[in-house]
């Protein structure tokens, strides 16, 4: 929990999938069951750390991430811990299928990593922006899908996702990401951080959008509004407990994800309203394909910023009976 | 370890193995008998000679592994089970029956000791490839085999494997192909034609060696030919006849994937005394 009347004024920190290519060379040095796979992009991803040191525990695919998630398959078959890394569109959308049949069907313990989630990747424009995969990779039976915030939250996620027995997808971002927590901070996979107490309404964010709503939260409490902010870093499976418990006691939910709004976060937390304490809700998503420009003008333009949530948060509010 | 068996008593039992394969698919009312008749020889010889492996202990790490990536000819791998004491034979006639552990593909689910999941077409080198791998950080001797048949090898994440393995000098894997000349929809020269097969692993950087896949002696040969060839992995090429040793299935793309009817089935076991 972030302390009361704290002015929230972040640090940028590292991009989470720099984050993430950290902690997979100490989750190398930790395990030597650790193997990675990565599909011509080990520099984006930054797996050419992992290369760099472990040499023998790395595989270079080439463009071929199909291939490269069932190899994956097949070392986990052979007891080795997998972790396979692109681009979140190219590893997710090109390697479903064997995601699906050699991962998910046989519960296999692969970790999948991919970076440049969102649109937040900028000028490279949609064909390289993943905006479907929590939907393609929450549809999954038996997936972990991980959207951690920051540094902090990335490191830690990656170490117990490697802990974890079982597929897991991790959704990391090319931009510099402002650093939300503490470096101390702990975190379990599932449960989601409660970071700011409220009782008018709940904004439930992940990844990018976690800040925004802090953001959001500061601005809506000078007018009187108060907020609770959650960071749900564990997309699936979903902390039920705290999305029951926040729709009893605010009774209005805004979600807000760099996704798409069909398949995403959102309808998840819905589902789990709608079988607990029924509340209105908003959503703060996309809505089609973006196009090239810089992440700033991105974000603005397709509605991913404080502004955004603090309207979402309005309507919501005006909805609560 | 398993004892291994001669060619004589190979041949007797790829007999048997026939009888059963019909016998279950006919039992189901579904499934594939042509691709699991076809590849008998090829999972006998694997499975009774050449690989080392372990039924009493079928999580034995440095045992050889099979993958059937045709994951369809999946009768022919469960009597090869249960020929090997891996499985009950009395139970393959429950096959693709609800709670079965011989699923309607292979399915680590109800079957542990199978190696892979299989059925949607074109997966199997990919998993071989890894696992081999692991072998190799390991140090252990495991060899990885995996079946294709020929249509499959239309997949295109096959080639993607093809181009790792040579690349990565995985020379624990050997890549059999089932070449029967027949898929689903008919002959493979008229839905998406292969040829030259033996070229396109070549041309890939796999050593490449074409046999008679009914031939014993001739499969015992190429897969020491496949132990003795280092740095780059093998594929065998077998030739052989869809629906092999039932007359009317032979070379009939319809028992691709039709079971045979209660007197077909008679007519067939008459065939396989």
């Amino acid at each position: 929990m972030i302390p009361a009347n704290t002015k929230f004024d972040p640090k940028l920190g590292m991009a989470t999938r720099e984050a993430f290519g950290k902690a997979l060379v100490e989750a190398g040095r930790r395990n030597k069951d650790v193997v990675v796979l990565d599909a011509d992009l080990s520099k984006s991803t930054y797996t050419s750390l992992f290369h760099h040191e472990f040499p023998d525990r790395f595989f270079s695919c080439g463009i071929a991430e199909a291939n490269m998630v069932a190899i994956a398959a097949g070392f986990a078959y052979a007891g080795k811990i997998p972790v396979a890394a692109s681009f979140s569109c190219f590893v997710v959308n090109k390697g479903f299928e064997q995601l699906r049949v050699t991962v998910a069907y046989p519960n296999l313990n692969v970790k999948i990593v991919g970076t440049h989630s969102g649109i937040s990747i900028g000028e490279d424009g949609p064909s390289q922006m993943s905006v479907e995969e929590t939907a393609l990779a929450c549809s999954l039976p038996g997936f972990v899908v991980l959207s951690p915030a920051d540094e902090v939250s990335t490191t830690a996620l990656v170490h117990a996702a490697i802990h974890h027995v079982g597929p897991v997808f991790i959704r990391t971002g090319r931009m510099k990401a402002p650093v939300v927590y503490p470096a101390e901070q702990k975190f379990e996979i599932g449960k989601a951080v409660e970071l700011i107490d409220g009782s008018d309404v709940t904004v439930i964010a992940t990844g990018l959008l976690v800040a925004e709503a802090i953001r959001a939260q500061e601005a809506l409490e000078a007018q009187g509004i108060s907020v609770r902010v959650i960071d749900f870093h564990t997309v699936k499976p979903l902390d039920r407990e705290t999305i029951a418990r926040a729709a009893a006691e605010t009774r209005a939910i805004v979600v807000a994800e760099e996704h798409l709004v069909d398949g995403g976060l959102g309808v998840r937390v819905a589902q789990v309203v709608a079988e607990t304490h029924p509340c209105v809700m908003e959503f703060v998503g996309l809505q089609t394909y973006a196009e090239s420009g810089s992440p700033e003008q991105l974000l603005d333009k397709y509605g991913l910023m404080s502004r955004d949530v603090i309207a979402a948060v309005h309507r919501v509010l005006a909805r609560k009976k | 370890m398993l004892q291994k068996k001669t060619v004589p008593e190979m041949q007797a039992l790829a007999k048997r193995m026939r009888r059963e394969i019909v016998e279950m698919i006919g039992a189901a009312k579904s499934g594939h008998p042509g691709g699991s008749l076809s590849a008998v020889e090829l999972v006998v010889t694997l499975y009774f000679d050449v690989m080392r492996h372990d039924p009493a202990n079928p999580k034995w790490p440095d045992r050889d592994r099979f993958i059937l990536s045709k994951g369809h000819a999946a009768p022919v791998l469960y009597t090869a089970m249960a020929e090997a004491g891996y499985t009950p034979r009395d139970q393959l006639n429950t096959l693709r029956k609800l709670g079965s552990m011989y699923q309607g593909h292979p399915d680590v689910r109800f079957l542990p000791a199978l190696e892979a999941s299989t059925g949607s077409l074109g997966e199997g080198v990919s998993l071989a490839l890894g696992m081999a791998l692991a072998a190799r950080l390991n140090g252990s001797p495991s060899r990885t085999y995996v079946m294709l048949g020929d249509g499959e090898i239309q997949e295109g994440q096959v080639w993607e494997g093809a181009m790792f393995g040579a690349y990565h000098k995985v020379d624990n894997v050997v890549a059999i192909v089932d070449y029967n000349g027949i898929q689903l929809d008919g002959f493979v020269k008229d839905i998406m034609e292969v040829k030259p097969l033996a070229d396109k692993w070549r041309a890939f950087g796999w050593h490449a060696i074409e046999i008679d896949g009914h031939d014993i002696p001739s499969i015992q040969a190429a897969f020491q030919e496949a132990a003795r060839t280092k740095g780059v992995p093998t594929a065998v090429i077998a030739h052989t006849v869809k629906g092999k040793g039932v007359s009317f299935m032979e070379n009939n793309p319809k028992f691709h994937g039709t079971a045979p009817t209660p007197d077909e089935l008679k007519l067939a076991l008459q065939e396989l005394q």
